[in-house]
């Protein structure tokens, strides 16, 4: 019998701690396949966010430093500059990379940091209990909009992905989901794609990755899947942002 | 750099970040070592040795000088030559290669294990305290009254100690090099021969509380400081100094 599917080398043997329907434990699955497939747990640094995912150290079997809020550019920074040939990423929810990290990670691209952001985007704080976080949906009821964001006063839903593609110093920009098989194959592939652009020197990459979280959005797994296709992708389109890897000068 | 304060205040040179470097102002029951050099020739010795220290003891090291500091231009000999390669610290994350993964963190939802770091951090800080304090003394030894003071304010008492010895009057000087850890066992060693101590600051006083918590009452303690950016003259000085040296009746040999 040959076999088609297993537990990834890499994802150590310890059970989720996520929320049923999670995005997280999907992508880490997804990576830390990629890292084995890839070939990079040598020399591969991860940066764990504050927030539901900061345990994230404790399921990829790779070397990871944890970072305060926000400020995971920063320390991949500091760790690549370093150590030039780690390959080094960091994971961070959109509270922590859209909000109070926003200046580490625009500035981190645009010195086009030899880093790998991936950038969770399930439009709440999630360990917190489902706050408005910057990336919330207009009209989204979250616990601290209960008549659902209103623009006029909570401001829109910030495109990061498309902001940090202003700058030149990014080199690989995609946004994907894992909310559906194929999804979660776009997703692994603009991973690999972004690793790559950081192996091949070219400069600072991110991927933004739409991500149900059932539990403070009040759906069932299933529901929260559709929403991601049906309300999130619409004011965050999946996609290739911004590619210039292809090209001998960055921009 | 300090500048004067509080918020955007002014772009002059002043003191009043001594509480903000030695008591934190960050998260956590911490310690961080600082380093206040009183010239341009020691600001780039504690800087080499601000980075040794950080490396050693594996903590934030803070430099705390001032806008006056900062601005200065003064010869400078480089004396140290950095070492070519520092040593790979056996928990450094460089890829998990033939060996397990690693983490380096401090987060845990485990409080007697954080009670557990923060108990090795405290005696990581007592050794700092044992192997690391640094000060310079000034005339100390036949003082009847000695001025303390840090980074550009020593330098500045200095020339008005010099003025009151040509004077007649027996006023020594600490400066304390690191102010954390604070000399505190110096303090009160002098303390036994002077009993009059005179800080001296560029702010509304701060040192001054861990100089008289170093003294635990043994001597008397007064205080001359100017806040807000504006820097004292060596004269300005030295009248402070020759006003509490008389009020003491000091010249009578008291």
């Amino acid at each position: 019998m040959r076999k088609v599917y297993t537990r990834p080398r890499l994802l150590k043997r310890v059970p989720f701690h996520y929320c049923p329907g999670c995005g997280h434990s999907v992508i880490h699955r997804v990576m830390t396949e990629l890292i084995d497939e890839m070939n990079l747990q040598d020399r591969i640094i991860g940066i764990p966010p504050p927030g539901c995912s900061v345990f994230a150290y404790h399921y990829f079997d790779v070397d990871m430093a944890e970072s305060a809020h926000g400020r995971g550019a920063a320390v991949a920074t500091g760790i690549k500059r370093a150590f030039p040939e780690a390959i080094v990423f960091t994971y961070q929810g959109d509270g922590d990379l859209a909000a109070i990290g926003t200046a580490e990670t625009i500035h981190a691209a645009n010195r086009g940091e030899r880093i790998t952001a991936i950038f969770i985007n399930n439009a709440v704080y999630g360990m917190t209990g489902g706050q408005m976080a910057p990336t919330t949906l207009s009209d989204q009821v979250t616990t601290t909009t209960p008549y659902g964001r209103d623009t006029k006063i909570e401001g829109y839903p910030i495109r990061m992905s498309e902001i940090v593609a202003l700058v030149r110093g990014a080199v690989y920009i995609e946004r994907t989901a894992v909310n559906s098989p194929a999804n979660i194959r776009k997703t692994k592939k603009a991973i690999r794609k972004a690793f790559q652009a950081q192996i091949d020197d070219l400069g600072f990459s991110l991927v933004e990755i739409l991500s149900p979280c059932p539990t403070n959005w009040k759906m069932s797994p299933l529901e929260s899947w559709k929403w991601v296709d049906k309300e999130m992708a619409k004011e965050f389109p999946l996609g290739v942002i911004k590619d210039t890897t292809g090209k001998k000068d960055v921009d | 750099m300090s500048r004067g304060g509080p918020g955007l205040g002014s772009i002059s040179a002043s003191q009043s970040d001594y509480f903000q470097a030695t008591r934190g102002g960050g998260h956590g029951d911490y310690r961080t070592i600082v380093l206040a050099p009183s010239s341009g020739q020691e600001l780039a010795d504690l800087t080499h040795r601000a980075f040794d220290l950080a490396d050693k003891y594996q903590i934030p090291v803070i430099i705390l000088g001032d806008g006056m500091l900062g601005q200065m231009m003064e010869p400078v000999e480089f004396k140290h030559e950095a070492p070519e390669e520092l040593p790979i610290r056996s928990n450094a994350l460089r890829g998990a290669k033939g060996r397990p993964s690693r983490i380096i963190k401090t987060f845990t939802s485990k409080p007697a294990e954080l009670e557990e770091i923060n108990w090795s951090l405290f005696r990581r800080y007592q050794l700092i305290k044992k192997e690391e304090t640094a000060f310079e003394t000034f005339l100390v030894e036949d003082a009847k009254l000695i001025v303390v003071a840090f980074g550009i304010a020593a330098r500045i008492a200095k020339g008005a100690i010099k003025n009151a010895r040509t004077n007649g009057m027996r006023v020594g000087m600490l400066r304390p090099i690191t102010l954390w850890p604070f000399p505190s066992e110096k303090v009160k060693g002098l303390a036994k021969r002077t009993r009059h101590f005179l800080v001296f600051e560029m702010n509304m006083g701060q040192m001054i509380e861990d100089v008289q918590l170093a003294l635990e009452g043994r001597g008397e303690v007064s205080f001359y400081g100017r806040p807000g950016g504006v820097i004292p003259t060596p004269s300005e000085v030295l009248r402070a100094v020759s006003r509490l040296y008389h009020q003491k009746g000091l010249e009578l040999g008291k």
